[in-house]
């Protein structure tokens, strides 16, 4: 009865083919559609494999829909529709059509039942996105799409190596459970992490997110990442080393978003961080943990969304996108600056809004699990993302001192975008029932009770508290115009620098090996001649060739006459 | 500058306003403890003040370590785009920046 064998990335990449050929409203009317309908659809399809072919001695599975899945793939229908109209302005089929390719391709992975499969889609994850970068037209960000694809197509390759080896091991390429035994296990692991930006493989992530176009980051903040964090919650639930990456990953992004000066790198640095709390979730492992990891990636999706929507508004009405440089936006951008409130609350997990009836799950399962010290450091994250992504953020752009820009609000398709992203992160913080119920486990979870909002209200309002007081005392660190340098330096400064040196020497070396060559050369060649000369000066080098030539020709002509005369 | 708008937070009581509305709450919320019954898993939540404290301590420590951070990181705005050492990286930093002004790096929306 329904089309049921029709996978959900097919509709997004002739979406992209339609966004190719097709211009104007046309275009916007048709990329509208494709979420909707391909969501209704996906609404509908029930759980199971409804897709799959032999492909030499394997079982490839393109279309596998279960729960876990599922939830990614609402998720990324919402993401995709948000970013589309938050896009329907751009002028540019470049961006259309890669943003299309991306969406689709993030679909595809979460639904492939097998590794191969994911493959393909993991390295088109990359492919397509890049152009959302380099669409930005810029040298910067020409340069900053090389190095997030070198390292994409990087972790790609290792997941087909890893794949190869799980291929020989188990003899089936069927993507669930792996763990940590065996080579392809930690190979796979590593290929993950460098997706989902562990400490040290993380800033491909704080490098290009920010250099992409306004739209473009809206599109990259949604699926990379969480194709990683589902890949993870599929095969590698309860490992104990995600509890620990996690809780890095989620303590020290905050650091250095404190001091960042480029706004939308402050949010790709708290993605990080609170990537790292859907990580620590996965390694926990549990019923709870795992749960609070999925829905905390949806809910990101979202809210995280809505606050680069609102930063890409920014950019887009002032060209600007420093805190030195912004300020004082409220006057004229109130929609905007309400927007931007919305997701800061969301992000920093405020009772009502949709990051605390998710990220709560987390926190408790590692307190139930006996995990304190881990505790510990996700409060410290918690407290420190209000901090920065919750505060800082909407206070340097719409407040603080005034920068004197009168830019008006952006686009009426860009504050729908923002509208409809900040009515879910409400709703979802309202009514979590309907999120939970779509959750991969029940676990009959509440997160209002008063122990857990008033444990977060407090926690929140002293972080405030202690925000103010750090400016009031002029304590806050200002922004400033500046790099800081980030384990990025390794292979963007040290790495070069390193290798020129290096090369330096060996050319410096290999030109004296050749100045001694050529200099033996001919020493050897003046001590031949000087023998030479001894023995005989017809033929010397002192004469020179043309006289050979005349010789031989004159014993050519003598050999000729004497043929004659014979 | 006389008929320059008035907004909301320019004038300074304003902002004061606000400030005492976060006191207030802060120390309504401070208070409730000692009347809300929890049900904690962790012994340290037992103690009174634990989530207030931590939030504010926890975000002084982010800031004051943060901000020492930036003696040995921060770096100038081009940094990664003068390739070279410090000895002639005046000159291609200059070049650098003619080479954006060409490609309009303020370019937001092509």
């Amino acid at each position: 009865m329904w089309m049921l064998e029709i996978p959900p990335f097919l509709p997004f990449f002739i979406g992209a083919l339609i966004a190719a050929i097709t211009r104007g409203i046309l275009r916007n009317v048709i990329m509208l559609a494709i979420p909707i309908l391909s969501g209704l659809h996906l609404w509908m399809v029930p759980e199971g494999i409804h897709l799959q072919f032999a492909f030499l001695d394997y079982q490839l599975i393109t279309y596998r829909a279960d729960k876990l899945s599922l939830m990614f793939g609402y998720v990324f229908h919402i993401a995709a529709f948000i970013g589309i109209v938050y896009s329907l302005h751009v002028r540019d089929t470049m961006q259309q059509v890669a943003a299309m390719m991306y969406a689709g391709s993030g679909l595809g992975a979460v639904f492939a039942g097998d590794l191969l499969t994911l493959f393909v889609f993991w390295e088109l994850l990359a492919f397509t996105s890049v152009f959302l970068i380099w669409a930005r037209r810029t040298k910067r960000s020409y340069d900053a799409g090389m190095r997030y694809l070198i390292i994409q197509v990087l972790s790609g390759v290792i997941l087909l190596i890893g794949t190869l080896f799980y291929a020989s091991e188990k003899g089936t390429l069927e993507f669930d459970y792996i763990g940590l035994d065996g080579i392809a296990g930690w190979l796979i692991f590593i290929a993950i992490g460098i997706k989902c930006a562990f400490p040290v493989a993380h800033n491909w992530l704080t490098d290009a997110y920010p250099e992409a176009t306004v739209t473009g980051t809206v599109f990259l903040s949604a699926f990379t990442t969480k194709v990683a964090v589902y890949t993870f919650a599929r095969a590698y639930p309860g490992t104990e080393l995600l509890i620990y990456i996690g809780a890095a990953m989620t303590c020290f992004p905050i650091f250095f978003a404190v001091i960042e000066n480029d706004l939308r790198r402050v949010l790709a640095y708290s993605l990080i961080n609170q990537v790292g709390f859907m990580v620590v979730g996965i390694g926990i492992g549990t019923a709870l943990a795992i749960n609070g990891a999925v829905s905390h990636a949806f809910n990101d999706v979202i809210f995280k969304g809505l606050l680069f929507m609102s930063m890409g508004a920014v950019l887009h009405m002032t060209g600007k996108m420093n805190g030195s440089e912004l300020g004082g936006l409220y006057k004229t951008m109130p929609k905007t600056t309400i927007l931007c409130i919305v997701g800061a609350a969301s992000i920093s997990a405020f009772p009502l809004f949709s990051g605390f009836v998710s990220k709560s799950m987390v926190m408790s399962a590692a307190l139930e699990t006996g995990h304190n010290w881990i505790w510990l450091m996700l409060l410290f994250a918690s407290a420190g993302v209000f901090h920065h992504a919750g505060i800082k953020i909407p206070y340097f752009a719409f407040f603080a001192h005034d920068s004197g820009i009168r830019a008006n609000d952006p686009p009426n398709n860009m504050l729908l975008a923002m509208f409809i992203a900040a009515v879910l992160c409400i709703a979802i913080g309202v009514y979590p029932s309907a999120l939970y119920s779509l959750l991969p486990y029940d676990t009959g979870y509440n997160p209002y009770d008063a122990t857990h909002v008033l444990a977060q209200t407090q926690l929140l309002f002293f972080s405030a508290l202690a925000f103010v007081w750090l400016n009031l005392r002029g304590m806050y660190p200002p922004e400033l115009k500046s790099t800081n340098l980030d384990f990025e330096w390794i292979y963007r400064r040290a790495f070069p620098n390193i290798l020129q040196r290096v090369f330096s020497v060996i050319w410096k070396t290999d030109t004296a090996i050749r100045q001694a060559f050529l200099l033996k050369l001919n020493q050897t060649l003046t001590f031949l001649s000087r023998i030479n000369k001894g023995t005989s000066n017809l033929l010397s080098h002192t004469y020179p060739a043309g006289s050979m030539v005349m010789w031989v020709a004159v014993i050519l002509a003598t050999y000729l006459i004497l043929s004659f005369i014979h | 500058m006389e008929n320059k708008k008035k907004y909301i937070f320019d004038n300074p009581q304003n902002v004061k306003r606000i400030l005492y509305l976060l006191y207030a709450c802060c120390t309504i919320l401070f208070l409730l403890d000692f009347v809300i019954h929890r049900h904690v898993v962790h012994s340290w939540e037992n103690l009174w003040g634990f989530y207030p404290i931590y939030g504010f301590v926890g975000c002084v420590i982010l800031v004051v370590v943060a901000t020492w951070m930036r003696t040995f990181l921060m770096r100038s705005e081009d940094y990664y785009e003068s390739n070279d050492d410090n000895t002639n990286n005046k000159k291609s930093s200059d070049m650098n920046e003619e080479n954006h002004r060409k490609l309009g790096d303020h370019n937001v929306d092509a």
